[in-house]
């Protein structure tokens, strides 16, 4: 679905000749230490990031033809923090179904059905119409995926959901992120640590230093983040990589 | 109100009034993207089709609005490349435009009697017939474009990187976007004139900010608040005898501080009731609702 060979960035190589290819109805994580080139890797298969050599794909087409974008949900790491002007939750959420909308066509009942249900997924239906500004940084990224799921995509794809995010949020995303695989969606989620997904996902593509070093079942932790009570307080020190990676 | 017995009165009144919507409505776009300054830069840049136009005996409405365009454009590619030089580039073309224009004007000052001034800082009360139906055109479309593309307008200027993944056609709405700032400042030159544009477009929305929740709710309070600051501009300009641009201008600004600080004292106020339990029946303010129907 997702596929690769790629090399990128400036004149500094970020990710050196990685593949990776994502089928329908699987949930990859995409797993490493910050500056590994786990968001950049994500960034390049939907074109965001400009290849240097290789080749990105999605659903089977090249990501510069590609044009079914209404089947990608995509969710930033996190809003520019507070945009020049007030917006609503709600206002935020619909821009995620003008992918479907198409230019200069009114929303139908569908389009605020569909707004309405991703509110409702993330838990945030109440609060549609207060100044996204005003909610906690876990409010704000579960905004952000309603908008994806608002345009009821096929492929979520997740740059850091977690990054941050309150325990009551993780906890609602998580069960947004339930339900959606189950009505068959693929996901491919960017996290630094799993926490409460864990049981969702099947597969884990670990990137260290621009390369791939695991695809497969996700690794099991160790050492202190082994204990599932662990206390995990951002923003933290460097990814303790060789303990949990070597472990398996 | 008997200033209005006048034609060229009432002439003044409508080229203010339309130019008090139809600058907050491009306005809230530039001050979303933090661009606030941009309407500033396009207004310099003008000038110089102003200069074209009396040398050549055109319209400088139209030729203004070409050039105004071409600038914005520029303007609009430069930012797409998102260079650290692009700061520097904006500048030589801004002060280009604007030393153009003075130029250009004063070349042609032998061949007509035209007040650089008029331009600068707006001269709606010599507004023609035919100069207030140009503006009532150009404004209508401009307002026409910024309320129905509002939802894909507003997607781009909140979020560029999503509104691409979502496939929407940024570049193009990036450019019309441009060129629409383009025929607001040209609409606006007439009221205001080309150095006061860019309050007209910042000011109402910041005002908007302090009392409104949403995007759409704070797009119609600025377009409120525009209407309201360039009719008592002129009214008070028409009774007391006073620049009209700048006077529009001062009564926006004053509108702001109005609006900031009853929305600081509310705030405040609110704050003092969470703290002190009030009784049920005092209903807090509500401030202007945004819910978005589009």
């Amino acid at each position: 679905m997702v596929r690769h060979g790629v090399v990128a960035y400036g004149g500094r190589p970020v990710l050196h000749g990685v593949s990776v290819s994502v089928s329908a109805g699987e949930v990859v994580a995409v797993l490493g230490a910050n500056g590994s080139g786990k968001s950049t890797l994500v960034r390049a298969a939907l074109g965001l990031v400009p290849l240097r050599h290789g080749s990105a794909e999605l659903f089977g087409t090249p990501v510069r033809r590609f044009r079914q974008w209404k089947r990608i949900g995509y969710v930033p790491q996190r809003v520019g923090a507070g945009s020049g002007v007030p917006a609503t939750v709600r206002e935020v959420v619909a821009a995620g179904r003008l992918a479907r909308r198409g230019l200069l066509r009114p929303a139908r009942a569908a389009d605020r059905e569909a707004v309405d249900a991703a509110l409702a997924a993330v838990g945030l239906a109440e609060r549609a119409g207060e100044p996204v500004g005003t909610l906690s940084g876990g409010q704000q990224q579960r905004t952000l995926i309603a908008r994806a799921l608002a345009g009821e995509p096929e492929l979520l794809v997740l740059d850091e959901p977690t990054a941050g995010v309150d325990a009551a949020s993780q906890a609602a995303f998580a069960a947004a992120l339930r339900g959606f695989v189950a009505g068959g969606g693929t996901v491919l989620l960017v996290a630094h640590e799993l926490g409460p997904l864990q049981p969702l996902v099947g597969r884990a593509v670990v990137v260290h230093q621009g390369e791939i070093v695991h695809d497969g079942p996700v690794p099991r932790p160790a050492g202190h983040h082994a204990d599932p009570e662990h206390d995990h307080v951002h923003p933290h020190p460097p990814y303790d990589l060789p303990g949990l990676w070597n472990a398996q | 109100m008997s200033i209005f017995q006048y034609d060229f009165m009432i002439r003044a009144l409508i080229a203010a009034l339309i130019t008090g919507a139809t600058a907050p409505a491009l306005g809230v776009y530039l001050v979303q993207r933090r661009l606030s300054l941009i309407g500033d830069g396009i207004g310099h840049i003008a000038l110089t089709g102003v200069g074209v136009g009396l040398l050549t005996s055109h319209s400088p409405v139209l030729t203004a609005v070409l050039v105004a365009t071409a600038g914005a454009v520029a303007v609009e590619l430069i930012r797409q490349r998102g260079r650290a030089s692009g700061d520097v580039a904006l500048a030589i073309l801004f002060y280009g435009g604007i030393s153009g224009g003075v130029f250009l004007v004063s070349l042609a000052a032998d061949r007509s009697s035209t007040n650089l001034t008029a331009y600068l800082f707006g001269s709606p009360l010599s507004a023609s017939r035919g100069d207030v139906v140009v503006m009532a055109i150009l404004g209508g479309a401009v307002l026409l474009f910024g309320l129905v593309l509002r939802p894909w307008l507003f997607a781009i200027s909140q979020d560029e990187e999503y509104a691409r993944v979502s496939g929407l056609p940024v570049r193009t709405l990036n450019l019309l976007l441009a060129v629409g700032v383009a025929v607001t400042v040209t609409v606006a030159m007439r009221a205001v004139g080309l150095l006061l544009v860019s309050a007209l477009m910042v000011v109402p929305v910041a005002t908007a900010q302090q009392v409104s929740r949403g995007f759409a709710g704070t797009m119609r309070v600025a377009m409120l608040s525009g209407v309201l600051a360039a009719g008592l501009g002129i009214w008070i300009s028409g009774t007391r005898d006073t620049a009209p641009g700048a006077t529009i201008v001062l009564v926006a600004i004053a509108g702001f501080l109005v609006a900031a600080a009853s929305s600081g004292a509310l705030r405040a106020a609110r704050r003092a009731r969470a703290r002190v339990p009030a009784p049920p029946t005092s209903a807090p303010p509500v401030p202007v609702s945004a819910r978005d129907e589009h």
